[in-house]
């Protein structure tokens, strides 16, 4: 199974496509910092990351993962932040963030489970792994867990991203371990990290 | 004279001693040697360096195999913003070579980076890592501040008259980001939408101005061949694909992993010498060469040495280096939904073939499935793939139309008694019987 996307009526993706325009309403402006309150931290944030690049637009990736750590996922208020932060309309910085995957455009759990499904991972057992995932961690709102695009470690197939981290080769046991371990806030897996692991080709060590 | 070429490299060059401990960090680095290449090319003249990276053939590692100094040397002369980029969105499936790198490694790329930008005389440098890389990024992220510190990267490098500025940029999860134009557009802050070609990033790219990009693996090959010279790097490998290749395989095999191989080394021996072959009394069915993007090779098609021009004398692709090898257990058609589910979901939906095409691929093969499919279904099939080809902005539409294409007609058999089968299951009774 890969990503599963929700469709509306229709088949339409967006949510709202079939509200009717509301032409009472004032065209989406950039938010007037005198009425957006933005943390501190994150408007530091984001200013630094927006002096790094010729223009200053480029830091809309970097500015949408700073807003959704701070909010744990891309709420409008966090999107009005950052925009407000970026001097860019709500409405922009919303196109961005739902084109991309790690972005969140619904309140998901604070602990991001990607099992990877896509070819090499499912060759050894991938779609099972994800199932594994899933019923371990029942319907704790704490858990992220999504069935993910190739994560580029097909060495340790199946494999999932735990927070960032990736473990693997993973059997289906290991499913209830890292649910249990993340709500413990135990590090996962350690034996089984990516980091740890020696580099396959034998020529490499001499 | 050209040397043995097709064996496993015993000098290793970009895994050299990869596990060494601490490699990531400059003192190390320094320690064996790094940063002498740097110091080399500088001393020579911009044109030097660049005849250096021409001579050596050196062809580039992330998927559409250019010539990397001929691309570098297409960049305008003169005085304005180029930019060079580092793509390390590394999102085909099948392919981790670049994520080895950069985690145990990234100095090599940092070096390669800082020499390619003087040989094209840039003074500013991306690089762009898929956002799933968090790790990797952030060891990237140190190595970046210790050459800084070191005084490698910034104003002035190593009093030299070339300066360059380097900045890492994060994605978010896009797999149409490895895309040049659509990296190029994501890292202005936009949708990771491709763009018309032409104009060509090396002519208008980043900021409209000419950009060079290049992956990972071919940036952190540039400190060798500068080391090595461009001649002698040219020795290695065949005529036409010259150097050391990084190859993923993974899949149905029993040791995945990275390997450094010369190229034109034969495929068999990577995938059951290296790899170790599929498990125990399973035999190879059908093999992607250069990611899941390539159009699939039968288990004959393993004689074949593994480099560019055989790769694509074979009508598939070297692509990423990625190999993926699917056993005699695994259905065709599982593997033809899975990849198509994937370029459905990834189809970033501006050219009008790739966004319709990759999803009704999908419903088509989901009806194959069902049980409610023909075996005309297949030349429909076969037809859309045709009509995707070579219509869009972009490869991402043929990345999809090429495997499934070559999985229809290689294996057009097995798919027909799929949907015979299936259709006797779901009750709809035999086949019409067809007229020859």
């Amino acid at each position: 199974m890969t990503q599963q996307v929700s469709r509306y009526e229709h088949g339409s993706r967006i949510p709202g496509w079939d509200d009717a325009v509301d032409l009472t309403k004032d065209a989406a402006v950039v938010p007037d910092p005198a009425t957006t309150p933005v943390p501190a931290a994150l408007r530091a944030q984001i200013e630094a990351a927006m002096a790094r690049y010729p223009d200053a637009r480029s830091a809309a990736i970097p500015a949408l993962h700073a807003a959704q750590e701070l909010h744990g996922w891309c709420s409008p208020e966090a999107i009005e932040q950052a925009a407000c932060v970026m001097r860019l309309t709500p409405a922009y910085l919303t196109a961005v963030a739902t084109f991309y995957d790690m972005l969140e455009t619904k309140p998901v759990g604070r602990h991001a489970v990607y099992v990877c499904t896509n070819i090499s991972c499912s060759l050894r057992g991938a779609d099972a792994l994800y199932d594994a995932v899933r019923e371990a961690a029942g319907d704790d709102p704490d858990f992220n867990v999504r069935a993910f695009e190739c994560l580029g470690a097909c060495d340790i197939a199946p494999m999932a991203s735990v927070n960032g981290e990736y473990v693997g080769p993973l059997e289906l046991a290991d499913a209830a371990t890292l649910v249990e371990q993340l709500r413990a806030g135990d590090e996962v897996l350690p034996e089984k990290q990516l980091s740890r692991r020696a580099c396959a080709d034998p020529g490499a060590a001499s | 004279m050209r040397g043995p070429g097709g064996g496993v490299v015993s000098q290793k060059l970009l895994f050299d001693r990869i596990d060494d401990p601490g490699l990531n960090t400059l003192p190390v680095y320094e320690a064996r040697g790094g940063y002498e290449s740097l110091k080399r090319a500088l001393a020579m003249p911009r044109e030097a360096v660049l005849q250096e990276l021409l001579d050596s053939g050196l062809r580039g590692r992330g998927g559409a195999g250019f010539a990397m100094g001929k691309k570098a040397s297409f960049l305008p002369k003169g005085t304005m913003d180029k930019y060079l980029v580092c793509n390390a969105d590394e999102s085909e499936p099948g392919t981790f070579k670049d994520r080895e790198l950069m985690q145990k490694s990234p100095h090599m790329l940092i070096e390669g980076m800082i020499v390619a930008a003087y040989a094209a005389d840039i003074n500013r440098s991306f690089i762009y890592i898929r956002g799933e890389y968090q790790q990797q990024a952030a060891i990237l992220e140190a190595a970046i501040e210790e050459a800084r510190a070191a005084g490698y990267l910034g104003e002035r490098i190593l009093d030299s008259e070339h300066s360059l500025d380097l900045v890492l940029h994060r994605g978010a999860g896009a797999y149409i980001c490895g895309e040049e134009t659509g990296l190029l557009d994501s890292l202005e802050g936009k949708r990771g939408n491709p763009r018309l070609k032409p104009p060509f990033p090396a002519n208008q790219g980043l900021y409209q101005g000419p950009t060079l990009i290049n992956n990972v693996e071919t940036l952190a090959t540039v400190p060798h061949i500068i080391a090595m010279g461009g001649a002698e790097y040219a020795k290695l490998g065949t005529e036409t694909s010259t150097g050391t290749k990084l190859v993923s395989v993974s899949g149905n095999v029993q040791r995945p992993g990275n390997y450094e191989i010369e190229l034109g080394m034969p495929s068999r021996e990577i995938v059951y010498g290296l790899a170790g072959g599929p498990e125990p009394g399973r035999e190879v069915k059908f093999w992607f060469p250069g990611g899941s993007s390539s159009p699939v090779l039968l288990p004959e098609d393993l004689d074949l040495p593994y480099d560019f021009d055989a790769m694509a004398k074979a009508g598939s692709m070297l692509g990423s280096g990625a190999i993926i090898v699917v056993d005699d257990s695994v259905p065709v058609i599982d593997v033809a939904l899975k990849l198509a589910k994937f370029y459905r979901h990834e189809s970033c939906g501006k050219c009008t073939p790739c966004r319709e095409g990759t999803n009704w691929t999908v419903k088509m093969l989901e009806r194959i499935d069902a049980g409610e499919a023909t075996p005309m279904d297949l030349d429909i099939i076969a037809s859309v793939q045709q009509q995707i080809m070579g219509n869009c902005l972009c490869v991402l539409g043929d990345a999809m139309a090429m495997p499934l294409g070559s999985m229809v007609a290689k294996f057009r058999g097995e798919f027909e008694a799929h949907i015979e089968l299936r259709r006797g299951q779901a009750g709809l009774g035999a086949p019409v019987e067809v007229l020859a």
